[in-house]
């Protein structure tokens, strides 16, 4: 447990950036200036100072060491694996921020102090070191046979790095929840109240619906943070695209091609969401309440 | 459940923890705000301006950034910044810059395109009388800028600045991933050499918690107090 998986990772860097292969120099070079990153050479500004950085953009199709894989297949599989925490964690946090977010807009004293306290310890503290606290700290904390069971478990890491960012996130939800329920014209609570709703159907079937669909661009944007917070999760082991990147510039020597691939991946999957959500805004407007497109 | 720890270990490493590790942090968040704000407000004209090409390059630089985690912009900085110094110096190797050089250029970078979002929203909320007015009476582009525009810009967003600001401050703790001896990296340390990681990690989070939680009051009363004087 306390043997942490990035020790290796400490000693990289200085490797990397001294790193020259004399042998491959001049096919490389080849390479480079016609690889789509070539530019970076063109640019130099003599002859002499030119980077002898060696591009080599075949290595995603080379054998990793773990010797049955290639090195795109372990981009792949760190993407499914950030994808996969992504939404676990959004699942957590979206239904934990919408109770938190609705607890601060009732007129309970109580709840409202609760949830004022739950948000602000989830955003005051930094995401990384929430993560230690849950992957080092909780298991410490409860029961022993507990925290061994924990310890234990296959994949431990991802479940704490789950758990973990879904709480982080939630707080963040709780109050886009709140303001958008706040948001809201009075009149539609009265109305609902009026109507003999109880409390709960009326925030069941009049409030939250609308208010979700107001806050369907922070919402979208709170996902993107999600997803994007993932990354951190590399921290503690989790083997995520970063952690997947980081590994192949390692064992591969090829850094800005890892770095390259990872950015385009981000990249892609950001847009696919930000398609994704302008679709589902289109289709959840309701007339009247949001500017339409 | 308190009863094996060893809150010693935590007065033992103060001095490391405070002068080393948070000085650090604090000089990086400071630094790369000054720089960060200054770049953004420089990529926020580019963007609002007349000139071409201009606003493409900044809303594009702005939303890449922005769609990428940090802890990728920091590995790429990382590992960018000597190749660029060998590019801008002529050098024959890459040449090797310290963590903080590099830290400081990343955050600079980072945090610029969401500094730029933030001043954007400030100058947007000019009423475009405001420098028309400027124009009118005879005063220059910079001049429209320094003058009228960008002081009341800055003054509608210094709030979300501020909270921008403390976000950062929390995200200096990636810098981690370069084994940078920052606050939570001085923490790590002393937890690693002693054994003590629950105490540290349970220090390091009261610590960021106080600060963040103080910081980010202050910004709420400062909010308020510029509201009553609009």
């Amino acid at each position: 447990m306390l043997s942490r998986g990035d020790a290796a990772m400490h000693r990289l860097p200085i490797r990397c950036v001294s790193r020259r292969k004399p042998e491959r120099e001049n096919t490389s070079n080849l390479d480079a200036t016609r690889g789509a990153a070539g530019f970076l050479l063109r640019l130099r500004p003599t002859r002499k100072t030119r980077m002898n950085y060696n591009w080599n953009w075949r290595i995603f199709w080379q054998e990793s060491p773990n010797g049955v894989e290639t090195y795109l297949d372990l981009l792949i599989s760190g993407l499914q694996w950030t994808i996969f925490v992504a939404i676990c964690s959004w699942i957590i946090a979206l239904t934990i921020g919408s109770f938190i977010g609705v607890m601060r807009t009732t007129k309970s004293r109580f709840w409202n102090v609760f949830g004022q306290a739950y948000v602000e310890l989830f955003r005051n503290i930094p995401l990384l070191v929430q993560m230690f606290l849950w992957y080092f700290v909780v298991p410490e904390l409860l029961p022993s046979a507990i925290g061994t069971w924990i310890k234990q478990l296959p994949n431990s890491s991802a479940y704490t790095a789950i758990l973990c960012l879904g709480l982080f996130t939630s707080a963040r939800i709780a109050e886009q929840v709140r303001a958008g329920i706040q948001s809201l014209p009075s009149g539609q609570r009265m109305a609902s109240l009026a109507l003999g709703l109880t409390s709960r159907q009326s925030y069941r079937h009049i409030l939250l619906p609308i208010a979700y669909r107001i806050m369907l661009p922070p919402l979208t944007s709170e996902f993107l943070n999600n997803f994007k917070n993932t990354s951190v999760t590399f921290a503690i082991g989790v083997m995520e695209l970063m952690a997947q990147t980081r590994s192949m510039s390692e064992f591969s020597f090829q850094v800005f091609e890892a770095l390259t691939a990872a950015t385009i991946l981000y990249l892609t999957v950001n847009l696919i969401v930000v398609m994704i959500a302008r679709q589902l805004e289109r289709k959840l407007a309701v007339p009247g309440f949001m500017t339409s497109h | 459940m308190f009863t094996d720890f060893d809150f010693n270990v935590i007065y033992r490493s103060l001095g490391y923890l405070f002068l080393d590790g948070m000085v650090f942090t604090l000089t990086l968040t400071v630094m790369s705000t000054i720089s960060g704000v200054i770049l953004g407000t420089l990529l926020t004209m580019m963007r609002i301006g007349r000139l071409p090409f201009l606003p493409a390059i900044s809303a594009c630089y702005v939303n890449f950034v922005r769609s990428l985690p940090l802890v990728l912009v920091i590995f790429w900085f990382y590992f960018l910044v000597p190749w660029i110094g060998q590019w801008v110096t002529g050098a024959s190797r890459p040449v090797s810059v310290g963590p903080f050089l590099s830290a400081f250029i990343t955050f600079t970078m980072f945090e610029a395109a969401y500094f730029a979002e933030i001043v954007r929203a400030g100058i947007q909320s000019i009423p475009k009388g405001q420098p028309a007015a400027g124009y009118a009476l005879g005063l220059n582009y910079w001049q429209v800028m320094g003058h009228i525009v960008l002081p009341q810009a800055f003054r509608n967003v210094l709030p979300v600045l501020l909270t921008q600001t403390i976000v950062l401050f929390q995200d200096t703790t990636l810098v981690y991933v370069l084994s940078v001896t920052d606050f939570l990296g001085a923490a790590d340390k002393v937890a690693h050499r002693d054994h003590r990681l629950v105490e540290m990690y349970i220090f390091v989070a009261i610590i960021y918690f106080a600060i963040s939680y103080i910081a980010s009051y202050s910004v709420k009363r400062l909010q308020s107090r510029i509201a009553i004087v609009r």
